[in-house]
Protein backbone atom coordinates (compact mmCIF):
# COMPACT_ATOMS: atom_id res chain seq x y z
CA UNK A 1 0.00 0.00 0.00
CA UNK A 2 1.58 3.25 -1.07
CA UNK A 3 1.13 6.62 0.55
CA UNK A 4 -1.21 7.47 -2.28
CA UNK A 5 -3.79 5.01 -1.05
CA UNK A 6 -5.22 7.67 1.25
CA UNK A 7 -4.82 10.47 -1.26
CA UNK A 8 -8.50 9.97 -1.96
CA UNK A 9 -10.26 12.30 0.51
CA UNK A 10 -13.41 10.17 0.72
CA UNK A 11 -11.45 7.07 1.58
CA UNK A 12 -9.48 9.04 4.15
CA UNK A 13 -12.57 10.60 5.71
CA UNK A 14 -14.20 7.22 6.07
CA UNK A 15 -11.15 5.72 7.76
CA UNK A 16 -10.58 8.81 9.92
CA UNK A 17 -14.18 8.73 11.06
CA UNK A 18 -13.75 5.14 12.13
CA UNK A 19 -10.41 5.64 13.89
CA UNK A 20 -11.23 8.87 15.67
CA UNK A 21 -13.66 7.53 18.33
CA UNK A 22 -11.17 4.80 19.23
CA UNK A 23 -8.36 7.32 19.54
CA UNK A 24 -10.56 9.56 21.65
CA UNK A 25 -11.63 6.68 23.89
CA UNK A 26 -8.04 5.53 24.30
CA UNK A 27 -7.05 9.07 25.24
CA UNK A 28 -9.67 9.24 27.98
CA UNK A 29 -8.69 5.85 29.42
CA UNK A 30 -4.97 6.58 29.31
CA UNK A 31 -5.48 10.04 30.79
CA UNK A 32 -7.54 8.64 33.67
CA UNK A 33 -4.95 5.96 34.44
CA UNK A 34 -2.07 8.36 33.95
CA UNK A 35 -3.58 11.09 36.11
CA UNK A 36 -4.47 8.62 38.85
CA UNK A 37 -0.94 7.24 38.91
CA UNK A 38 0.64 10.69 38.60
CA UNK A 39 -1.46 12.58 41.13
CA UNK A 40 -2.32 9.90 43.69
CA UNK A 41 -0.10 6.83 43.36
CA UNK A 42 3.26 8.39 42.57
CA UNK A 43 5.24 9.41 45.65
CA UNK A 44 6.06 13.06 46.24
CA UNK A 45 9.67 13.89 45.52
CA UNK A 46 11.85 13.99 48.61
CA UNK A 47 13.15 17.43 47.65
CA UNK A 48 10.48 18.97 45.46
CA UNK A 49 7.46 17.66 47.33
CA UNK A 50 4.22 17.63 45.42
CA UNK A 51 5.36 20.20 42.86
CA UNK A 52 7.14 17.37 41.08
CA UNK A 53 3.73 16.29 39.81
CA UNK A 54 3.81 19.17 37.35
CA UNK A 55 6.38 17.06 35.53
CA UNK A 56 3.69 14.59 34.43
CA UNK A 57 2.10 17.28 32.30
CA UNK A 58 5.16 19.36 31.54
CA UNK A 59 7.48 16.70 30.15
CA UNK A 60 4.94 15.02 27.83
CA UNK A 61 3.91 18.46 26.57
CA UNK A 62 7.53 19.33 25.79
CA UNK A 63 8.00 15.99 24.01
CA UNK A 64 4.86 16.62 21.97
CA UNK A 65 6.07 20.13 21.11
CA UNK A 66 9.08 18.62 19.38
CA UNK A 67 7.21 15.64 17.98
CA UNK A 68 4.60 17.89 16.33
CA UNK A 69 7.26 19.98 14.63
CA UNK A 70 8.95 16.86 13.25
CA UNK A 71 5.56 15.60 12.10
CA UNK A 72 4.87 18.95 10.47
CA UNK A 73 8.23 18.94 8.68
CA UNK A 74 7.84 15.36 7.42
CA UNK A 75 4.29 16.03 6.23
CA UNK A 76 5.51 19.19 4.48
CA UNK A 77 8.29 17.26 2.75
CA UNK A 78 5.77 14.66 1.56
CA UNK A 79 3.48 17.42 0.34
CA UNK A 80 6.28 19.11 -1.61
CA UNK A 81 7.91 16.02 -3.05
CA UNK A 82 4.95 13.76 -3.88
CA UNK A 83 2.29 16.50 -4.05
CA UNK A 84 0.25 14.36 -1.72
CA UNK A 85 -3.06 16.21 -1.31
CA UNK A 86 -3.57 15.23 2.31
CA UNK A 87 -0.02 15.80 3.49
CA UNK A 88 -0.27 19.59 3.50
CA UNK A 89 -3.63 19.27 5.25
CA UNK A 90 -1.96 17.12 7.90
CA UNK A 91 0.83 19.68 8.26
CA UNK A 92 -1.66 22.52 8.56
CA UNK A 93 -3.75 20.62 11.08
CA UNK A 94 -0.78 19.71 13.26
CA UNK A 95 0.57 23.26 13.60
CA UNK A 96 -1.99 24.70 16.07
CA UNK A 97 -1.84 21.49 18.11
CA UNK A 98 1.92 21.68 18.26
CA UNK A 99 1.80 25.36 19.16
CA UNK A 100 -0.63 24.58 21.99
CA UNK A 101 1.61 21.83 23.36
CA UNK A 102 4.58 24.21 23.18
CA UNK A 103 2.61 26.87 25.00
CA UNK A 104 1.52 24.31 27.61
CA UNK A 105 5.14 23.25 28.10
CA UNK A 106 6.22 26.86 28.56
CA UNK A 107 3.42 27.70 31.01
CA UNK A 108 3.75 24.55 33.12
CA UNK A 109 7.52 25.00 33.10
CA UNK A 110 7.05 28.52 34.37
CA UNK A 111 4.66 27.40 37.11
CA UNK A 112 7.12 24.68 38.07
CA UNK A 113 10.03 27.10 37.98
CA UNK A 114 8.53 29.56 40.42
CA UNK A 115 8.66 27.27 43.51
CA UNK A 116 11.77 25.40 42.36
CA UNK A 117 14.12 28.11 41.13
CA UNK A 118 12.28 31.05 42.72
CA UNK A 119 11.59 32.72 39.39
CA UNK A 120 9.02 32.41 36.65
CA UNK A 121 11.55 32.52 33.87
CA UNK A 122 15.27 32.08 33.35
CA UNK A 123 17.01 32.53 30.03
CA UNK A 124 18.16 28.99 30.18
CA UNK A 125 19.11 27.29 26.91
CA UNK A 126 16.24 24.86 26.96
CA UNK A 127 13.58 27.43 27.82
CA UNK A 128 14.87 29.85 25.22
CA UNK A 129 14.91 27.31 22.43
CA UNK A 130 11.37 26.15 23.27
CA UNK A 131 10.25 29.78 23.16
CA UNK A 132 11.83 30.13 19.72
CA UNK A 133 10.10 26.93 18.62
CA UNK A 134 6.83 28.53 19.68
CA UNK A 135 7.59 31.52 17.42
CA UNK A 136 8.36 29.17 14.53
CA UNK A 137 4.91 27.61 14.95
CA UNK A 138 3.30 31.05 15.00
CA UNK A 139 5.12 32.11 11.84
CA UNK A 140 4.05 28.93 10.08
CA UNK A 141 0.40 29.43 11.03
CA UNK A 142 0.50 33.11 10.11
CA UNK A 143 1.83 32.29 6.64
CA UNK A 144 -1.05 29.86 6.05
CA UNK A 145 -3.49 32.58 7.05
CA UNK A 146 -1.85 35.31 5.00
CA UNK A 147 -1.92 33.69 1.56
CA UNK A 148 -5.45 33.44 0.23
CA UNK A 149 -4.94 30.79 -2.44
CA UNK A 150 -5.00 27.52 -0.48
CA UNK A 151 -2.71 25.62 -2.85
CA UNK A 152 -0.05 28.32 -2.84
CA UNK A 153 -0.37 28.80 0.90
CA UNK A 154 0.24 25.10 1.38
CA UNK A 155 3.39 25.08 -0.72
CA UNK A 156 4.76 28.29 0.78
CA UNK A 157 4.11 27.00 4.29
CA UNK A 158 5.79 23.70 3.39
CA UNK A 159 8.91 25.54 2.20
CA UNK A 160 8.92 27.50 5.46
CA UNK A 161 8.46 24.35 7.53
CA UNK A 162 11.45 22.71 5.86
CA UNK A 163 13.61 25.81 6.26
CA UNK A 164 12.54 25.83 9.91
CA UNK A 165 13.35 22.14 10.29
CA UNK A 166 16.89 22.73 8.99
CA UNK A 167 17.21 25.63 11.40
CA UNK A 168 15.84 24.02 14.55
CA UNK A 169 19.07 22.08 15.31
CA UNK A 170 21.20 25.12 14.44
CA UNK A 171 19.12 27.35 16.72
CA UNK A 172 19.25 24.73 19.46
CA UNK A 173 23.01 24.46 19.16
CA UNK A 174 23.59 28.19 19.07
CA UNK A 175 21.33 28.79 22.08
CA UNK A 176 23.14 26.08 24.07
CA UNK A 177 26.43 27.72 23.13
CA UNK A 178 25.16 31.18 24.04
CA UNK A 179 23.90 29.89 27.35
CA UNK A 180 27.13 28.25 28.42
CA UNK A 181 28.85 31.51 27.60
CA UNK A 182 26.54 33.78 29.49
CA UNK A 183 25.61 31.85 32.58
CA UNK A 184 28.13 29.24 33.56
CA UNK A 185 26.42 27.96 36.72
CA UNK A 186 22.85 27.10 35.87
CA UNK A 187 20.26 26.75 38.61
CA UNK A 188 18.60 23.83 37.00
CA UNK A 189 20.28 20.50 36.89
CA UNK A 190 18.10 17.63 35.93
CA UNK A 191 20.69 14.98 36.66
CA UNK A 192 20.30 13.00 39.79
CA UNK A 193 19.59 9.32 39.97
CA UNK A 194 17.72 7.78 37.07
CA UNK A 195 14.02 8.26 37.47
CA UNK A 196 12.30 5.73 39.75
CA UNK A 197 9.73 3.34 38.18
CA UNK A 198 6.96 4.75 40.40
CA UNK A 199 7.42 8.03 38.54
CA UNK A 200 8.51 6.66 35.19
CA UNK A 201 5.33 4.67 34.56
CA UNK A 202 2.87 7.54 35.08
CA UNK A 203 5.11 9.68 32.90
CA UNK A 204 5.11 7.19 30.06
CA UNK A 205 1.36 6.63 30.29
CA UNK A 206 0.76 10.38 30.23
CA UNK A 207 3.07 10.68 27.22
CA UNK A 208 1.07 7.99 25.45
CA UNK A 209 -2.18 9.74 26.35
CA UNK A 210 -0.86 12.99 24.88
CA UNK A 211 0.09 11.10 21.74
CA UNK A 212 -3.37 9.59 21.25
CA UNK A 213 -4.87 13.00 22.05
CA UNK A 214 -2.74 14.41 19.23
CA UNK A 215 -4.02 11.74 16.84
CA UNK A 216 -7.62 12.47 17.83
CA UNK A 217 -7.25 16.20 17.31
CA UNK A 218 -5.29 15.76 14.10
CA UNK A 219 -7.97 13.57 12.55
CA UNK A 220 -10.72 15.91 13.69
CA UNK A 221 -8.94 18.95 12.29
CA UNK A 222 -8.16 17.23 8.99
CA UNK A 223 -11.79 16.18 8.57
CA UNK A 224 -12.86 19.72 9.37
CA UNK A 225 -10.50 21.11 6.73
CA UNK A 226 -11.77 18.63 4.14
CA UNK A 227 -15.36 19.56 4.92
CA UNK A 228 -14.53 23.26 4.69
CA UNK A 229 -13.01 22.69 1.28
CA UNK A 230 -16.06 20.74 0.20
CA UNK A 231 -18.37 23.52 1.35
CA UNK A 232 -16.29 26.06 -0.53
CA UNK A 233 -16.39 23.96 -3.68
CA UNK A 234 -20.16 23.54 -3.39
CA UNK A 235 -20.65 27.26 -2.91
CA UNK A 236 -18.53 27.98 -5.98
CA UNK A 237 -20.47 25.43 -8.01
CA UNK A 238 -23.74 26.98 -6.89
CA UNK A 239 -22.64 30.46 -7.84
CA UNK A 240 -21.40 29.47 -11.27
CA UNK A 241 -24.40 27.34 -12.21
CA UNK B 1 27.63 34.80 -15.85
CA UNK B 2 27.10 37.81 -18.09
CA UNK B 3 23.40 37.90 -17.32
CA UNK B 4 24.15 37.40 -13.62
CA UNK B 5 26.41 40.46 -13.56
CA UNK B 6 23.95 42.40 -15.70
CA UNK B 7 21.20 41.83 -13.14
CA UNK B 8 23.45 43.01 -10.32
CA UNK B 9 24.56 46.13 -12.16
CA UNK B 10 20.96 46.93 -13.17
CA UNK B 11 19.74 46.60 -9.58
CA UNK B 12 22.65 48.61 -8.26
CA UNK B 13 21.96 51.34 -10.80
CA UNK B 14 18.29 51.39 -9.77
CA UNK B 15 19.26 51.57 -6.11
CA UNK B 16 21.68 54.46 -6.65
CA UNK B 17 19.28 56.41 -8.87
CA UNK B 18 16.49 55.98 -6.33
CA UNK B 19 18.86 57.46 -3.80
CA UNK B 20 17.06 58.13 -0.54
CA UNK B 21 15.06 54.93 -0.23
CA UNK B 22 18.18 52.81 -0.52
CA UNK B 23 19.85 54.30 2.50
CA UNK B 24 16.79 54.31 4.73
CA UNK B 25 18.07 51.09 6.29
CA UNK B 26 21.25 52.89 7.25
CA UNK B 27 19.35 55.80 8.79
CA UNK B 28 17.13 53.34 10.65
CA UNK B 29 20.28 51.67 11.99
CA UNK B 30 21.69 54.99 13.23
CA UNK B 31 18.40 55.98 14.82
CA UNK B 32 17.81 52.67 16.62
CA UNK B 33 21.30 52.71 18.09
CA UNK B 34 20.71 56.30 19.23
CA UNK B 35 17.58 55.20 21.08
CA UNK B 36 19.50 52.80 23.32
CA UNK B 37 21.53 55.35 25.31
CA UNK B 38 18.33 57.33 25.73
CA UNK B 39 16.52 54.27 27.01
CA UNK B 40 19.24 52.68 29.13
CA UNK B 41 21.01 55.80 30.33
CA UNK B 42 24.29 57.43 29.32
CA UNK B 43 26.71 55.66 31.73
CA UNK B 44 29.73 54.76 29.57
CA UNK B 45 30.38 51.47 31.38
CA UNK B 46 26.88 50.14 30.79
CA UNK B 47 26.92 51.27 27.16
CA UNK B 48 30.26 49.61 26.58
CA UNK B 49 28.88 46.40 28.05
CA UNK B 50 25.79 46.32 25.81
CA UNK B 51 27.39 47.83 22.68
CA UNK B 52 28.00 44.58 20.72
CA UNK B 53 24.47 43.36 21.36
CA UNK B 54 22.86 46.70 20.54
CA UNK B 55 24.80 47.06 17.30
CA UNK B 56 23.93 43.56 16.16
CA UNK B 57 20.25 43.75 17.11
CA UNK B 58 19.93 47.09 15.34
CA UNK B 59 21.74 45.75 12.26
CA UNK B 60 19.44 42.73 12.24
CA UNK B 61 16.33 44.89 12.33
CA UNK B 62 17.67 47.29 9.70
CA UNK B 63 18.51 44.42 7.34
CA UNK B 64 15.10 42.89 7.94
CA UNK B 65 13.20 46.12 7.28
CA UNK B 66 14.78 46.52 3.88
CA UNK B 67 13.95 42.97 2.81
CA UNK B 68 10.56 43.76 1.30
CA UNK B 69 12.42 45.75 -1.39
CA UNK B 70 14.24 42.61 -2.47
CA UNK B 71 11.67 41.26 -4.95
CA UNK B 72 8.59 43.45 -4.48
CA UNK B 73 9.14 46.14 -7.10
CA UNK B 74 10.27 43.67 -9.76
CA UNK B 75 7.37 41.38 -8.95
CA UNK B 76 4.81 44.16 -9.26
CA UNK B 77 5.95 45.58 -12.60
CA UNK B 78 6.46 42.11 -14.04
CA UNK B 79 10.20 42.33 -14.61
CA UNK B 80 10.75 39.36 -12.31
CA UNK B 81 8.80 37.24 -14.75
CA UNK B 82 10.82 38.67 -17.61
CA UNK B 83 14.01 37.78 -15.78
CA UNK B 84 12.96 34.15 -15.45
CA UNK B 85 12.87 34.03 -19.27
CA UNK B 86 16.52 35.04 -19.47
CA UNK B 87 17.60 31.40 -19.30
CA UNK B 88 19.43 31.90 -16.02
CA UNK B 89 18.21 29.50 -13.27
CA UNK B 90 15.86 31.26 -10.89
CA UNK B 91 18.09 30.50 -7.92
CA UNK B 92 20.93 32.45 -9.55
CA UNK B 93 18.63 35.39 -10.28
CA UNK B 94 17.66 35.28 -6.62
CA UNK B 95 21.35 35.14 -5.65
CA UNK B 96 22.02 38.23 -7.77
CA UNK B 97 19.22 40.05 -5.96
CA UNK B 98 20.63 38.95 -2.62
CA UNK B 99 24.07 40.28 -3.53
CA UNK B 100 22.53 43.63 -4.45
CA UNK B 101 20.64 43.67 -1.18
CA UNK B 102 23.86 43.09 0.72
CA UNK B 103 25.69 45.80 -1.25
CA UNK B 104 22.96 48.33 -0.49
CA UNK B 105 22.26 47.43 3.17
CA UNK B 106 24.85 45.05 4.61
CA UNK B 107 27.83 47.00 3.35
CA UNK B 108 26.61 50.44 4.58
CA UNK B 109 25.77 48.89 7.96
CA UNK B 110 29.26 47.41 8.10
CA UNK B 111 30.80 50.80 7.40
CA UNK B 112 28.61 52.63 9.91
CA UNK B 113 29.01 50.11 12.73
CA UNK B 114 32.51 51.21 13.91
CA UNK B 115 31.39 54.84 14.15
CA UNK B 116 28.43 53.85 16.29
CA UNK B 117 30.67 51.58 18.34
CA UNK B 118 32.75 54.65 19.20
CA UNK B 119 29.61 56.51 20.24
CA UNK B 120 28.64 53.57 22.46
CA UNK B 121 32.09 53.62 24.03
CA UNK B 122 32.88 50.07 22.99
CA UNK B 123 36.20 48.66 24.13
CA UNK B 124 38.97 49.16 21.54
CA UNK B 125 39.80 45.46 21.41
CA UNK B 126 36.38 44.72 19.94
CA UNK B 127 36.63 46.77 16.74
CA UNK B 128 38.42 44.23 14.62
CA UNK B 129 35.96 41.53 15.68
CA UNK B 130 33.03 43.87 15.07
CA UNK B 131 34.12 44.53 11.50
CA UNK B 132 34.85 40.87 10.87
CA UNK B 133 31.53 39.63 12.28
CA UNK B 134 29.64 42.24 10.28
CA UNK B 135 31.55 41.30 7.15
CA UNK B 136 30.87 37.58 7.64
CA UNK B 137 27.44 37.81 9.23
CA UNK B 138 25.51 40.41 7.21
CA UNK B 139 25.55 38.31 4.01
CA UNK B 140 23.79 35.59 6.02
CA UNK B 141 21.12 38.13 6.97
CA UNK B 142 20.48 38.93 3.31
CA UNK B 143 20.52 35.25 2.35
CA UNK B 144 18.14 34.02 5.06
CA UNK B 145 15.97 37.09 4.69
CA UNK B 146 15.51 36.38 0.99
CA UNK B 147 13.50 33.26 1.90
CA UNK B 148 11.15 35.34 4.03
CA UNK B 149 10.87 38.03 1.36
CA UNK B 150 10.08 35.43 -1.29
CA UNK B 151 7.46 33.70 0.85
CA UNK B 152 5.60 36.92 1.61
CA UNK B 153 5.77 38.19 -1.96
CA UNK B 154 2.06 37.81 -2.69
CA UNK B 155 0.96 38.86 0.78
CA UNK B 156 -0.39 42.36 1.03
CA UNK B 157 1.23 44.29 3.89
CA UNK B 158 3.60 41.40 4.46
CA UNK B 159 6.00 43.42 6.63
CA UNK B 160 4.91 42.16 10.04
CA UNK B 161 4.57 38.61 8.78
CA UNK B 162 8.05 38.87 7.29
CA UNK B 163 9.51 39.77 10.67
CA UNK B 164 7.71 36.86 12.32
CA UNK B 165 9.14 34.46 9.73
CA UNK B 166 12.67 35.81 9.56
CA UNK B 167 13.63 36.91 13.08
CA UNK B 168 13.66 33.40 14.64
CA UNK B 169 15.93 32.27 11.79
CA UNK B 170 18.30 35.18 12.47
CA UNK B 171 18.95 34.11 16.06
CA UNK B 172 22.06 31.96 15.39
CA UNK B 173 23.69 34.81 13.42
CA UNK B 174 23.00 37.20 16.29
CA UNK B 175 24.37 34.82 18.90
CA UNK B 176 27.63 34.05 17.11
CA UNK B 177 28.12 37.64 15.99
CA UNK B 178 27.76 39.05 19.49
CA UNK B 179 29.77 36.31 21.20
CA UNK B 180 32.71 36.88 18.84
CA UNK B 181 32.81 40.57 19.75
CA UNK B 182 32.29 39.82 23.44
CA UNK B 183 35.16 37.34 23.38
CA UNK B 184 37.45 39.87 21.70
CA UNK B 185 36.47 42.61 24.18
CA UNK B 186 37.32 40.34 27.09
CA UNK B 187 40.65 39.43 25.56
CA UNK B 188 39.60 35.91 24.62
CA UNK B 189 39.95 34.14 21.31
CA UNK B 190 37.20 35.24 18.93
CA UNK B 191 38.17 32.76 16.23
CA UNK B 192 35.81 29.85 17.12
CA UNK B 193 32.81 32.18 17.04
CA UNK B 194 33.93 33.72 13.77
CA UNK B 195 34.41 30.27 12.24
CA UNK B 196 30.93 29.19 13.31
CA UNK B 197 29.48 32.39 11.88
CA UNK B 198 31.36 31.76 8.66
CA UNK B 199 30.00 28.22 8.60
CA UNK B 200 26.46 29.61 8.82
CA UNK B 201 27.08 31.98 5.92
CA UNK B 202 28.78 29.36 3.80
CA UNK B 203 25.93 26.90 4.38
CA UNK B 204 23.40 29.62 3.57
CA UNK B 205 24.98 30.50 0.20
CA UNK B 206 23.80 27.39 -1.66
CA UNK B 207 20.69 26.60 0.43
CA UNK B 208 18.95 29.97 0.79
CA UNK B 209 18.79 31.01 -2.89
CA UNK B 210 17.46 27.56 -3.66
CA UNK B 211 14.66 27.76 -1.06
CA UNK B 212 13.92 31.37 -1.96
CA UNK B 213 13.71 30.48 -5.64
CA UNK B 214 11.19 27.74 -4.83
CA UNK B 215 9.12 30.34 -2.98
CA UNK B 216 9.41 32.93 -5.76
CA UNK B 217 8.27 30.32 -8.27
CA UNK B 218 5.07 29.86 -6.28
CA UNK B 219 4.10 33.49 -6.59
CA UNK B 220 4.91 33.57 -10.31
CA UNK B 221 2.57 30.67 -11.11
Amino acid sequence: MSIHYFANPTRFTRLAGRVQPWAAGLTVVLLLIGLYLALIEAPADYQQGDTVRIMFVHVPAAWMAMFCYSFLAVASAIALIWRHPLADLAAKASAPIGASFTFLALVTGSIWGKPMWGTWWVWDARLTSVLILFFLYLGYMALWEAIEDGQKAGKAAAVLALVGAVNVPIIKFSVDWWNTLHQPASVMRMDGPAIHPSMLWPLLIMALAFQTYFVTLLLARMRMELNLRRIRALRLAERTS
Amino acid sequence: MKIFLAIISRDMLLAVRQGGATFLALIFFLLTVTLFPLGIGPEPAILARVAPGVLWVAALLAAMLSLDRLFQADFEDGSLEQLTLSGLPLSLIVLAKIITHWLTTGLPLLLAAPVLAVLLNMNDEGFEALLLTMLIGTPALSLIGAIGAALTLTVRRGGVLLSLLVLPLYIPVLIFGVSAIDAAVHGLNAKPHLLLLAALTVAAIPLCPWAAAAAVKLSLE
